[in-house]
């Protein structure tokens, strides 16, 4: 049966059954969609040096997303607000105590996550915690669907407003605050966004590998150009392609899609940091001589 | 050309205007009762002993530490005013700045127009000949494709100085300018900031070179802790002064560099 597939389908059988799905669809939409928008976003949070802070703030939406189930309001709402409000709480708690500010995000963001795991089992729901925490793009409803690309274009819609601005804000905001820039408006508007994205992000990988989302396409684009422009659309370009293998891999080999997706991300990775053409360890010996 | 400078084009009014600041780091005081008043056209000296508060000053200006008490005024508009309508420019002492940033040195230079552009900071025909005239002005444009880390010390500070220029500030705030550049870069920077002054702009610049202040220096503000004299060089600039200056140290630094200890 399979096999008579494969005959009248010819060699690219693998790339277009999973199409006739409903659910390959929507999942391949969702995931090229997230991959987009967190690889955006990534080149800022690895110029800026914020990959702890993304991580705290992916953790963090946890309860948010717990309440908002209990209380029947869209998720991204509460994650959303959970988000912030972490960002808020690790700047408050470092500037009135002495305790450093990677201890403060490490503190702040794991007893969010705690909070979380407490909320799930105390109140009784049907939020599938499995879901939360790995992501599922493979079973998303419509509705999560539908938020997802509402998160997507507002975030999307600010970085590219603001790309320069923040830009130059990773780069030296002294500079920007001396030309009359509001660095301080940047400075939320890159955490709202991050909060924002994390949450898109949630649908694809889960809670707990939301953060490779948030670095790894960046990061292996910095080894890839000089150039910042350029970086962006290799970062976008890497993180898409990873989703869609990822959910194709996790398809036909039925393995976890989260763990798929940010696996061929960490591939891609890989393959820049050895053979990017100026800053991959194979090349860059080269040029010592 | 130059639409800042039309604002406050009546020399009347000061360019810089500090009233009494004071500045203190947690309780440490770093400046206090410093007052000035620059008028427009002129390049300041700004000298003082390490630590005694010359990029303090400047951080004060700027708005980037609070003084406790006093104000300042720029072109007798706050100081974020005149941020907003880049009357002012800015190098300071040390950028700070993630060299390995992936922004080539046009790039840079081109952040110092970004606030005469519309909110999406899309490059006009003008911004670009501002990038090149500053680029050209400091000789940098043979290497403006290069990314920024792959400067030398110096060729970055010249890079962060076009910024500036390219910014067509009337008033340019430099800690430092001319430290770690070569004798070469030195000539054309003084020349610059000559040409600057007599288009109307006021320039104050810190510096450890005594001479730059007697050679192209109109004004100087000799400080430590507190401006503790101010006024045309050729009358405030005095062997006297500079000895009180660095803590009484003998005024035979006027006639060249410290050689040897044996001064003390
Ligand atoms: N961020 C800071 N926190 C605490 N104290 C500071 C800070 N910056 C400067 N200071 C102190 O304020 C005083 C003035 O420093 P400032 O940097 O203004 O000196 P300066 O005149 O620019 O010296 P230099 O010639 O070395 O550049 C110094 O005693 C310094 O220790
Ligand atoms: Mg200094």
């Amino acid at each position: 049966m399979i096999n008579q597939a494969f005959a009248v389908a010819g060699p690219f059988t693998w790339l277009f059954d999973p199409l006739s799905h409903e659910f390959m669809r929507r999942a391949l939409l969702v995931s090229a969609l997230v991959g987009a928008v967190c690889g955006l976003l990534s080149c800022y949070m690895t110029l800026k040096g914020w990959a702890l802070m993304g991580d705290a703030v992916s953790h963090a939406v946890m309860p948010g997303v717990v309440v908002a189930y209990a209380l029947g309001i869209p998720f991204s709402i509460g994650a959303f607000v959970f988000g912030v409000g972490s960002v808020a709480l690790i700047g408050f708690v470092k500037q009135k105590s002495r305790v450093k500010e990677d201890t403060v995000i490490g503190l702040v963001f794991t007893g969010f996550f705690a909070l979380g795991l407490v909320l799930v089992s105390k109140i009784k729901s049907n939020i599938d915690l499995m879901h939360i925490l790995f992501g599922s793009p493979l079973g998303i409803s419509n509705a999560d669907l539908m938020q997802t690309f509402i998160i997507s274009v507002i975030v999307v819609v600010f970085l590219l407003i603001y790309r320069r601005d923040l830009m130059l804000y990773c780069f030296d905001p002294t500079h920007a605050r001396s030309i009359g820039i509001n660095t301080t408006f940047l400075h939320y508007l890159l955490l709202s966004v991050l909060s924002l994205a994390a949450v898109a992000g949630l649908q694809t990988v889960g809670i707990i590998l939301v953060v490779a989302m948030l670095i790894t396409p960046g990061a292996t684009a910095y080894l890839l150009t000089d150039r910042f422009d350029r970086m962006t659309t290799l970062a976008i370009m890497s993180s898409v392609i990873s989703s869609i293998i990822g959910v194709y891999i996790s398809y036909w080999s039925d393995i976890e899609t989260g763990g798929s997706i940010v696996l061929v991300q960490t591939i891609i990775f890989l393959l820049a940091f050895l053979f990017a053409p100026r800053y991959g360890i194979l090349n860059s010996q080269k040029s010592i001589p | 050309m130059i639409d800042s400078l039309r604002k406050g084009k009546a020399t009347e009014i000061s360019r810089i205007q500090a009233n009494q600041i004071c500045v203190d780091y947690n309780g440490l005081v770093a400046l206090y009762d410093a007052s000035l008043e620059l008028p427009g056209g002129c390049i300041c000296g700004l000298v003082g002993m390490n630590g005694a508060g010359k990029s303090t000053f400047f951080k004060a200006l700027m708005g980037f530490v609070r003084p406790s008490r006093g104000n300042i005024l720029i072109n007798g508009q706050s100081v974020k005013h005149a941020q907003r309508d880049q009357a002012v420019a800015y190098v300071p002492q040390n950028e700070g700045i993630d060299c390995s940033f992936p922004v080539s040195v046009w790039d840079v230079v081109m952040m110092g127009r970004y606030g005469s552009m519309d909110i999406f900071r899309i490059p006009r025909e003008s911004d670009r000949k501002a990038v090149w005239h500053a680029l050209e002005r400091v000789e940098l444009l043979d290497l403006r494709r290069r990314p920024i880390g792959e400067l030398s010390g110096g060729q970055r500070k010249r890079a962060f100085l076009a910024r500036a220029i390219a910014q067509r500030a009337s008033v340019l705030l430099l800690d430092e300018p001319f430290s770690g550049v070569d004798v070469r870069t030195e000539k054309l920077m003084a020349e610059l900031f000559i040409q600057f002054r007599n288009e109307g702009r006021t320039i104050l610049i810190s510096t450890h070179d005594l001479s730059h202040v007697r050679d192209f220096c109109d004004l100087v503000v000799l400080i430590n802790k507190t401006v503790l004299a101010y006024g045309e060089t050729s009358k405030v600039f005095t062997s006297e002064n500079i000895t009180m200056t660095f803590g009484g140290m003998p005024p035979n630094l006027l006639s060249g560099p410290i050689t040897s200890e044996d001064s003390l």
